[in-house]
C-alpha cells in the first residue's frame, strides 16, 4: 500500500509541477510549491484516492513534506488497508 | 416547534432546477426591482427561503440537511441569480459558512451550528474583506490573540454581504502562526454593524461594515487546523463561494436572454421588430451561446466538487471568470437593446447590468483569477 500510495501520490505533484524533480523523500515546502490553494488540491487527492477523511488533528505541515510522510498518513487513517 | 409549512403556508420545498424556477418566479422576479430599490430583501422572503429549504440542502442528511449533490446546487442558485443577484448573494454566502463549519468544524461546532444553519434558523456572513484588503487576502490586518485560554479579536471587515442581517459571522484574522478562521456570533460583546447603502450591484443585499473591537471568544470559536493548512479553510470556501458566483452569473445572462427576447418580440423600429433585425438577432445568438456555454463550465466544475477531484478548484476558478465577464458583456448589451428603456425602472435590465458588473469583482476579482488560471496553465503546459 505505501509504495503504491507514494508513486500517486508523487504522480500527483509531478502532474502539478512537471518540470521539478522530486523524489519521495525531498520536502515539497522547501522546495516553495506549496501555497493554500496546492495544500487544499493535496488534500482533496488525498481523500479522494484513498478514500479516507483527513481530521483537523493530522492536517499538519510536517504530515505533508513528502511523498513518503503523506503515504504514512494515508496509511494510519486507513489501518485495514496496511 | 414551528414547522416550514407554518413559516410560509403554500411554499413548496426547493429540491432541483424545476422546482427552484417555480419558486424564483412565484417569490422573487416580480419583486427583485423593489428589493433593489429598497436595499433590502424583506424578512418574508427570508422566511420563506426557510420554508422552502433553500439556504443549505447541500448538508448531509444526518445533520437536517438534504443531501443535495453541489451540480443541482449550483443549478438552484443559478435560478436564484436568474431572479435576483442580490438573493443569490445571501445564499452564497450562507452556503460558504454552512460548509466550511460542516467541513471542518469539530463535532461540538457541528452540532452547535449546522442544524440551525441548515434550516435557516441562523444566517451567516462570510468576514474576509477589510477597507484595505480584497482579493489579496495576505493583506488583512484583522488579528487575534490568544487570551485566558481563549481568543480576542480585533479589526474591521468591509463589504460584508448579508452583515446587516446575518447572526454568525465567519471571521478570518492573522493569528500568530498564520490567517485563522473564527465563528463569532453576531450579538458578541464589542461587535458593531454598521450598514454600508447605495452601492452599485446587488444593492439589496445588506452590506456592512462590521467592528471588532476586543472581541472576547472562547477557545471553541477557532474552526478548522491551525498553522499552515489553516489556509484551507479560506481556499476552500472561497471555491465554494466561487462556484455560486458563477452559478449566479450564468442566471444573469439567462435573465438578460429572456428580458432582451420579450422584449425584441414587442418592440419595433421602422416598421420593424426589434427580434427580425441582425444586429439584435447576433446580439442574441450570443447570449444563448455562452449561457449555454459558462452553464457547461459550471456544471463541470460541479460534477468534480462532487466527485472530490482536486481539480474542480482550477475548473472553479475558469467557471466563474468566463461566467462573470460573459455577463457583465450581456447585461450591457441587454441595456443597449432596450435603449433609453434599459436606463429606467420600468425593465430589470439596469439591474441585472449593475449587478453583473459586481460578478467581475466578489469572490476573487477577474484579473487574480487570469493570473491563477495562466499559472495553472505555466506549470502543466508551458
Amino acid at each position: 500500500m505505501s509504495a503504491n500510495a507514494k508513486e500517486q501520490i508523487l504522480d500527483f505533484v509531478r502532474a502539478r509541477y512537471p518540470q521539478a524533480e522530486i523524489d519521495e523523500t525531498q520536502d515539497i515546502f522547501a522546495l516553495g510549491f506549496v501555497n493554500s490553494l496546492f495544500a487544499m488540491e493535496l488534500v482533496m487527492f488525498i481523500e479522494k484516492t484513498f478514500e479516507v477523511t483527513i481530521p483537523n488533528d493530522e492536517l499538519k505541515i510536517d504530515n505533508f513534506r513528502s511523498a513518503e510522510t503523506m503515504s504514512e498518513l494515508v496509511d494510519r487513517l486507513s489501518p485495514a488497508r496496511v | 416547534m414551528t414547522t416550514q409549512a407554518e413559516i410560509a403556508p403554500g411554499v413548496l420545498q426547493v429540491t432541483d432546477r424545476k422546482s427552484a424556477r417555480a419558486f424564483v418566479d412565484t417569490h422573487i422576479v416580480p419583486y427583485a426591482d423593489a428589493y433593489d430599490r429598497q436595499g433590502r430583501v424583506p424578512e418574508e422572503l427570508l422566511e420563506r427561503m426557510t420554508a422552502a429549504g433553500l439556504w443549505a440542502p447541500f448538508l448531509p442528511r444526518d445533520t437536517g440537511g438534504g443531501g443535495m449533490d453541489l451540480v443541482t446546487l449550483g443549478e438552484v442558485h443559478e435560478e436564484v441569480g436568474r431572479g435576483c443577484s442580490s438573493v443569490r448573494s445571501l445564499l452564497t454566502v450562507h452556503t460558504m459558512v454552512s460548509w466550511a463549519v460542516q467541513r471542518w468544524g469539530s463535532p461540538a461546532q457541528r452540532e452547535q451550528w449546522v442544524p440551525a444553519l441548515g434550516r435557516g434558523d441562523v444566517l451567516a456572513a462570510f468576514c474576509l474583506s477589510e477597507p484595505g484588503a480584497g482579493s489579496d487576502a495576505s493583506g488583512i490586518a484583522s488579528n487575534v490573540v490568544e487570551k485566558n485560554g481563549g481568543w480576542v479579536l480585533n479589526g474591521v471587515k468591509k463589504w460584508i454581504t448579508n452583515g446587516q442581517r446575518a447572526d454568525l459571522f465567519l471571521v478570518f484574522a492573522r493569528t500568530a502562526t498564520s490567517i485563522g478562521a473564527f465563528l463569532v456570533p453576531r450579538d458578541t460583546p464589542g461587535v458593531e454593524v454598521t450598514p454600508i447603502e447605495d452601492v452599485l450591484g446587488t444593492r439589496a443585499s445588506m452590506i456592512a461594515e462590521i467592528s471588532f473591537r476586543d472581541v472576547a471568544l472562547g477557545p471553541d470559536a477557532l474552526l478548522g487546523p491551525s498553522g499552515f493548512t489553516a489556509g484551507m479553510v479560506l481556499t476552500g470556501t472561497l471555491d465554494l463561494g466561487r462556484y455560486s458566483v458563477a452559478t449566479g452569473s450564468v442566471g444573469i445572462i439567462q435573465a438578460a436572454l429572456e428580458a432582451c427576447a420579450a422584449y425584441a418580440s414587442r418592440r419595433t423600429v421602422g416598421g420593424s421588430l426589434l427580434k427580425d433585425l441582425p444586429l439584435i438577432q447576433a446580439k442574441l445568438s450570443d447570449m444563448v451561446t455562452d449561457a449555454r456555454a459558462a452553464r457547461l463550465l459550471v456544471a463541470e466544475a460541479g460534477r468534480l466538487k462532487d466527485a472530490g477531484e482536486a481539480s474542480t478548484i482550477m475548473a472553479t476558478w475558469v467557471a466563474k471568470y468566463f461566467a462573470s465577464t460573459a455577463a457583465a458583456r450581456h447585461a450591457s448589451e441587454a441595456v443597449q437593446i432596450h435603449g433609453a428603456n434599459g436606463c429606467g425602472h420600468d425593465y430589470p435590465v439596469a439591474r441585472l447590468y449593475r449587478d453583473a458588473k459586481v460578478m467581475e469583482i466578489i469572490e476573487g476579482s477577474n484579473e487574480i483569477q487570469r493570473i491563477t488560471i495562466a499559472g495553472q496553465a505555466e506549470r502543466e503546459i508551458i
